[in-house]
């Protein structure tokens, strides 16, 4: 699906702009038209500027994710996540059945999951790309999302949030009288669209064209191959 | 009150637990420097390795937004958003919210800012804001991370709870203001 997605949000973007460069417009005096290259050379510097930023973005992002895989190891081997991780374990082992209850993935989803209901973007992400390393070793096929990885991700997207702090930030510059009250909402909202993903992932994953290829046990490509990972 | 808490949830987090773990560490014995500059070291290839996702998800949702097409789409789609309550404004924001980050925050900060934080246009944008994420990005970057390229069921899914998010942040919203 990914694929197609990406097709179309390309060739939308292109054709659109191309079809802008004819300039047809709708004046009083009926349709007119304004050839122009504008559009075009437009896009161009956008492709090249969006291809620029991903770049500067991930690039951004090292300082960040090394101070929070260092913290996140100190509290791997303190033992503070296997505390945390064993008091949401009834949830955790309904919501990730093919994670095993004491592997790390558990404990870096969880803290990924804490981050973001607290609206620490900032952490969220590296706890969230750590969730994943440990997931990927528990990942028989490596180019392919397990059940597991599926769940995380679209509780992830789903934005399970508890203090949207970004938005309270923008509302409260912008003069709000109580730039809080949104939280509830915000709390009800973000609560329907994670059960939707839960519920969602759970129903797709068993579907024909959705379900995860068997693969040969005997090959021995279990969670060992997943060092080069 | 409410406010200072929520605010002062907000300042403290970070700092309390970036002081919290090493010293549980230290306390539990454990080499907090080194251990952390362990931890720290894969931070770069994680950095690297996402790039190529990064580019390829940036590059077409670029062209995507510099096009127009938002707008246009927002604009075919106006009468039946209609129907769920929703108004004409927020629609360019609903689309433009899993495909990205800083694109969304600048029509949130617009939306409150010409209609007012305590507006029901100012009140939805914030809602949905708040209750959403970039899906696309968080899709590329997250799988992009352990090279999976085989997403299955991750997109469809992602993309219904946040239809489902925004629909009900607008009910939400009708509900309790």
């Amino acid at each position: 699906m990914i694929n197609i997605v990406w097709l179309v949000l390309l060739a939308i973007g292109i054709i659109l702009s191309g079809v802008k460069c004819l300039g047809i417009e709708q004046t009083a005096a009926g349709l007119t038209m304004n050839p122009s290259f504008e559009p075009l050379q437009v896009l161009t510097t956008g492709l090249f500027d969006s291809a620029r930023a991903s770049v500067e973005l991930a690039f951004g992002l090292i300082g960040i994710m090394a101070l929070w895989l260092g913290l996140m190891k100190i509290a791997e081997e303190s033992g503070l996540i296997r505390v945390f991780a064993r008091a949401v374990r009834p949830v955790m082992i309904r919501l990730f059945p093919d994670v095993p209850p004491e592997h790390p993935a558990m404990g870096a989803m969880l803290m990924n999951i804490s981050a973001n209901m607290l609206g620490l973007g900032n952490a969220a992400t590296p706890l969230g790309l750590k969730a994943m390393q440990e997931l990927q070793k528990l990942n028989k096929i490596k180019d392919t999302a397990t059940n597991a990885m599926a769940t995380f991700l679209a509780l992830n997207t789903s934005s399970v949030t508890l203090i949207p702090a970004t938005v309270i930030g923008i509302r409260a510059a912008a003069g709000a009288t109580s730039p809080a009250e949104i939280i509830g909402p915000v709390i009800v909202a973000t609560g329907v669209s994670t059960t939707v993903a839960i519920i969602m992932t759970k129903t797709l994953q068993r579907l024909p064209r959705f379900r995860l290829p068997e693969v040969d046990e005997s090959n021995g490509n279990g969670s060992e191959a997943g060092e080069e990972a | 009150m409410f406010q200072n808490l929520i605010n002062a949830v907000s300042v403290l987090a970070i700092p309390i637990i970036v002081l919290v773990i090493p010293v549980w560490g230290y306390y539990k014995k454990v080499k907090v420097y080194e251990v952390f500059t362990d931890g720290a070291k894969e931070g770069f290839q994680v950095a690297i390795k996402i790039i190529p996702y990064l580019v390829a998800i940036l590059v077409a949702i670029g062209a995507f937004r510099t096009s127009g097409a938002l707008e246009l789409l927002a604009k075919l789609l106006s009468p039946v958003t209609g129907l769920i309550g929703m108004p004409g404004e927020l629609v360019p924001m609903a689309f433009m919210r899993p495909l990205s980050g800083s694109g969304a925050l600048g029509i949130v900060s617009e939306l409150v800012t010409t209609h007012g934080p305590s507006s029901m246009i100012g009140r939805m944008a914030s809602v949905m804001e708040g209750s959403t994420e970039t899906t696309f990005y968080v899709l590329a970057v997250y799988f992009g991370s352990v090279s999976i390229r085989n997403s299955r069921h991750a997109l469809p899914a992602a993309l219904t709870a946040d239809l489902a998010g925004i629909i009900a942040a607008v009910l939400v919203c009708h509900l309790v203001f």
